[in-house]
């Protein structure tokens, strides 16, 4: 069932019908500098329909869609809306062309009511008065429309944040939008949130609007796409079919064949390495967001810490390490009491750290690779305050080599390196050192696949070697791949600490600050293994439903309606 | 989907609080602060005369109010004991958020009235209430107008530091053209034409060109000086009989109001540019919280890029807020030239400029916040200039000090967190 095929497949164009409702983007070529971010995408988006557009990250998928929104012009190709060329010069004449987006990044005003995002730019009233009344009306009604609940006088900043994409949502639709985007809406939500939204796609479909979901998760994309279209580095590779599987869609993604698990042994537990007791985080404007935790990570296995974004994870990974105070609570490795030491101490006393933000926390990006790999223990390459610099370089070179680095020396500067090498400088550098307790904050986030694959392995085998690791990752993917045992948090508390074939189900019902035993209880599947095999099962039934109303595919209707 | 869910959070619970560093040592300071103002009112009950004389009446006024006496050891006593209490309240932290506001402002008018009796009592004159009241408006006027100018600017996310510069552009600008024509509402037309021009390059060089806009506003406010001065100087000076003798503003009494006793000739007999900086208030808070252009404006100040997606024009707004508080900045440069002198004068605005910004920010970017400050401001300005001719006992360098001293006071109970528009200072990149 799988189409895939070698070349952009920017020929077959003329070929398929041009019918009412089409939007079609063709041979669309986007250049940054020496970039070229697009190169000849053609794309369609049909009534009724969800297009899945399927990439790594970089692969360009933002740009060709802000291209479709006005927000970027494109460099060569055009935009066909039922067969005629048009331009978008800005996102208005877009939205009047009736093309509505969910961007990755929210786009709203965090001080502002929902209401008040809602109606921004098209507002409701008379001679210039904002009527927010009427404004109020119109999200209410929306809302119960297209059951998408919302206080419409709640503040932005108040919602949690699958609240705050229903929110994009309604106000991509208040333009009755007929062509929707979502661009990697679901980066952020709980798996519950997913299904809520995978819902809430396809009644939009069934309404015959024309939906296009971009994403790098493989697993939510089976179960929903009409067709997906693949792309890497700027170029369509292929289309495929909802059935192929997800090692197949991976490989096109990535351009190889890639193992999607993590090679792992059992762990061999040792001893409590690290012991957190009430560990107590506020921020500067007092909120508290580490809310009385109690963790320990044993030699030899991974804890994964799991949440929602913003439930105090990084704040408890950086309070380990004590780049921001802790307000109460004990911390110790090795029995060694730490609480009241300084990073450096903590680094000293064996503590390995992989910040968030690597570009901001990680390394000094003007600075060599040579460099950047001493960061953080340079007293060890000096004598008396000199740098010892052939001894430097040659520690990069051991490194670069063991972590392959791709640069094209180690006197590149790391800024020029791309994200998932940055990655491996950064986890280089921790891990040339004897570490008791690895703290790694996201460490994958912005890589490719083939990169990830690989720091996860050189993470197992630190593990192995009877380090401590402590993972905080959004990605239940990572989190699954990883983990020996999953704390989850959730406003700044931890829910609870569960097994690692714990299911995604259960995990993401934790995530909303459900106990773990009333998320078993509530769940359908509790294991991963049982929600394998009921996502096998959904899409069987959903590619049986596909077949069933004709095969999917250019030149013919998708199973909407119609308009 | 068989399975019951546990409803779906729609709204995050209340988030648990606790005191963060920061706060606790803003908090402990503000009570530091405090406690020292108590201590320093405790001694100068030694130096405290018997009565502290207050006229409400100036001799001029219809209705002849009673000279207030207090007894001057007993009040200055109060006042100092107000103050420790509320310095001990802060350092305690017990105080739940609201009322430690309400600490911070009984402390800091406590300061005040215990300061002002001190100085009265035992002189010869009576401190004169009314004069220390209507004084204020008038030194606020140009800071409201300035605020108000501020707010819309930096609403849209254009810091505007040269508010100095519109006002001084402006009053050059009415002076000349009040004296060429001897109109009034001609002048106040040449002065907003002056705080457009202004007003016009720094959107020119902050929203087009992106300059950094600190340093824009410094060098439109050399701009601003060294061009009226050397106008000035070449033309003006010269023949100033016929370019610098522009008609004043003067004081247009309410009918009826204007009788009131004590209020009326504070509120009801100002000029032309005190009432218009009154309703200027209001016209932007409308505009800025009522109208569609409002939103927009708060939209492109928070977050531009989401108003861009949802198809408004960015530089657009932003060019037209930084107009139209252009218009306001012209206003309040025309008080300095027609309402104070009657002619321009270089620099003639003395700081003033400065101290509006101050204003808007302390009144965290709202134009009703922002106004009371600048009425703080104005008061205790113009008290300490009638504490001058009370001849106190104090030095006049002190004076001079006073008002930033009793600012920093007020301002650091009430502060607390302030946030300025997310996107103010940043330029936009895309057209
Ligand atoms: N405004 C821009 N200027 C320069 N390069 C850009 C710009 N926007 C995106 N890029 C680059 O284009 C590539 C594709 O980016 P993007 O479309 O955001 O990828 P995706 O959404 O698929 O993750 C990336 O390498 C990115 O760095
Ligand atoms: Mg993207």
């Amino acid at each position: 069932m799988t189409q895939s095929s070698a070349s952009p497949p920017a020929g077959d164009v003329a070929g398929t019908d041009a019918g009412a409702g089409v939007l079609r983007l063709d041979r669309i070529t986007k250049v940054f500098g020496s970039l070229v971010a697009n190169d000849a995408v053609s794309l369609d988006l049909r009534p009724g329909e969800i297009h899945c557009l399927l990439g790594e990250n970089g692969a360009g998928k933002s740009t060709l869609m802000n291209q479709l929104y006005g927000l970027l012009q494109p460099d060569g190709g055009e935009i066909l809306l039922d067969g005629a060329p048009v331009r978008f010069a800005n996102p208005r004449q877009a939205i009047d062309a009736g093309i509505g987006m969910v961007h990755q990044h929210f786009m709203l005003v965090d001080v502002f009511s929902v209401a008040e995002n809602i109606v921004l730019g098209r507002e409701p009233g008379r001679g210039g008065i904002l009527d927010l009344r009427a404004a109020r009306r119109l999200v209410r009604e929306m809302s119960e429309r297209y059951r998408l609940e919302v206080d419409p006088d709640a503040r932005v900043e108040d919602l949690p944040i699958g609240v705050q994409q229903r929110v994009e949502i309604l106000k991509a639709l208040s333009n009755d939008a007929r062509f929707l985007v979502f661009d990697e809406p679901t980066a952020v939500l709980t798996p519950q949130e997913t299904d809520e939204l995978i819902e809430v796609m396809r009644a939009l479909r069934d309404e015959g609007r024309a939906i296009v979901f971009i994403t790098h998760k493989l697993r939510e994309v089976r179960a929903i796409a009409d067709r997906i279209t693949v792309i890497r580095r700027g170029r369509v590779v292929g289309e495929a079919a909802p059935s192929a599987s997800e090692s197949e869609l991976a490989e096109m993604m990535v351009g190889r064949a890639v193992s999607l698990r993590v090679d792992k042994t059992p762990a061999q537990v040792a001893g409590a390495r690290l012991e957190v007791e009430h560990l107590t985080v506020t921020s500067p404007d007092g909120v508290v967001v580490v809310d009385d935790v109690d963790l320990e990570v044993a030699g030899g296995e991974i804890l994964c810490v799991a949440g929602v974004q913003g439930n105090g994870q990084s704040e408890l990974a950086e309070a380990l390490l004590g780049v921001v105070p802790a307000s109460r609570g004990r911390i110790r490795l090795d029995g060694t009491d730490l609480s009241r030491a300084t990073p450096r101490r903590r680094l000293r006393a064996g503590m390995g750290f992989v910040p968030e933000d690597r570009k901001h926390d990680g390394f000094v990006g003007s600075f060599t690779v040579a460099e950047n790999m001493v960061l953080n223990h340079v007293d060890a390459f000096a004598d008396r305050g000199l740098l010892r610099l052939g001894d430097i370089r040659s520690h990069a070179e051991t490194l670069t080599e063991q972590f392959d680095v791709r640069t094209q020396s180690v006197e590149t500067p790391v800024a020029s390196l791309s994200g998932g090498n940055q990655q491996k400088v950064v986890l280089a550098r921790e891990l040339s050192r004897p570490l008791s307790l690895l703290i790694a904050s996201q460490p994958t986030r912005g890589v490719d696949v083939g990169a990830i694959e690989f720091l996860h392995q050189r993470i197992v085998q630190e593990r192995d070697k009877g380090t401590a690791v402590l993972i905080v990752s959004t990605e239940l993917d990572e989190v699954s791949a990883l983990a020996d045992r999953i704390a989850v948090m959730y406003r700044g508390r931890v829910v609870g600490v569960v097994d690692a074939d714990t299911s995604r189900e259960v995990l993401g019902l934790m995530m909303a600050g459900v106990p773990h035993e009333e998320a078993v209880r509530s769940a359908s599947v509790t294991t991963v293994a049982e929600e394998e095999q009921k996502l096998e099962a959904e899409v069987a039934e959903h590619v049986a439903e596909l077949e069933g109303s004709g095969p999917a595919g250019p030149g013919l209707e998708g199973g909407g309606s119609g308009v | 989907m068989t399975t019951t869910r546990p409803e779906p959070v729609t709204e995050r619970p209340a988030s648990t609080r606790l005191e963060s560093r920061e706060d606790r040592t803003h908090r402990l300071s503000v009570g530091v602060l405090v406690l020292v103002v108590g201590v320093v009112l405790v001694v100068l009950t030694a130096s405290t005369g018997d009565v502290a004389r207050f006229a409400l009446s100036n001799a001029f006024d219809e209705v002849q109010l009673p000279t207030l006496g207090l007894p001057g050891v007993p009040v200055v006593v109060v006042c100092a004991l107000l103050c420790l209490l509320a310095g001990v309240g802060f350092l305690v932290g017990r105080l739940s958020s609201r009322v430690r506001t309400l600490a911070g402002v009984v402390a800091g008018l406590a300061f005040l009235l215990g300061f002002l009796t001190w100085a009265a009592a035992g002189r010869d004159l009576p401190f004169p209430v009314s004069n220390q009241l209507s004084g204020t408006l008038t030194l606020a006027t140009p800071l409201v107008l300035g605020a108000l100018c501020g707010v819309l600017c930096e609403r849209a996310g254009v810091v505007n530091v040269s508010i100095e510069g519109q006002f001084l552009s402006a009053a050059f600008t009415s002076a000349v053209v009040g004296s060429i024509t001897n109109s009034i509402p001609l002048a106040l037309l040449a002065a907003v034409v002056g705080g457009l021009v202004m007003a016009a390059l720094l959107a020119l060089f902050a929203i087009r060109y992106k300059v950094d806009q600190v340093v824009l506003g410094v060098v439109l406010n050399l701009l601003a000086a060294g061009l009226t001065g050397f106008v000035f100087d070449q033309l003006v000076q010269p023949s100033s009989g016929d370019l610098n003798s522009a008609p004043l503003l003067t004081p247009i009494p309410i009918p009826g109001l204007s009788a009131l006793p004590l209020l009326g000739p504070v509120l009801f007999e100002q000029n032309a540019l005190a009432y218009l900086a009154i309703a200027s208030v209001l016209v932007v808070w409308f505009l800025l919280f009522r109208t569609s252009w409002g939103l927009r404006v708060r939209a492109v100040g928070e977050h531009p890029e989401a108003a861009d997606t949802v198809g408004i024009s960015v530089r657009g707004i932003r060019w037209s807020a930084v107009l139209v508080g252009g218009v306001f900045g012209g206003l309040g440069g025309a008080f300095f030239s027609l309402a104070a002198t009657g002619s321009f004068t270089k620099e003639m605005t003395v700081g003033n400029g400065f101290i509006a910004l101050a204003a808007l920010i302390m009144g965290r970017w709202h134009p009703v916040w922002a106004t009371l400050m600048a009425l703080f401001f104005g008061f205790v300005t113009q008290m300490a200039s009638q504490l001058q001719t009370l001849n106190t006992p104090m030095p006049s360098q002190f004076l001079l000090v006073l008002p930033y001293v009793a600012t920093i006071i007020a301002v650091a109970g009430l502060i607390g967190k302030v946030r300025a528009p997310a996107a103010d200072g940043v330029p936009y990149d895309k057209p």
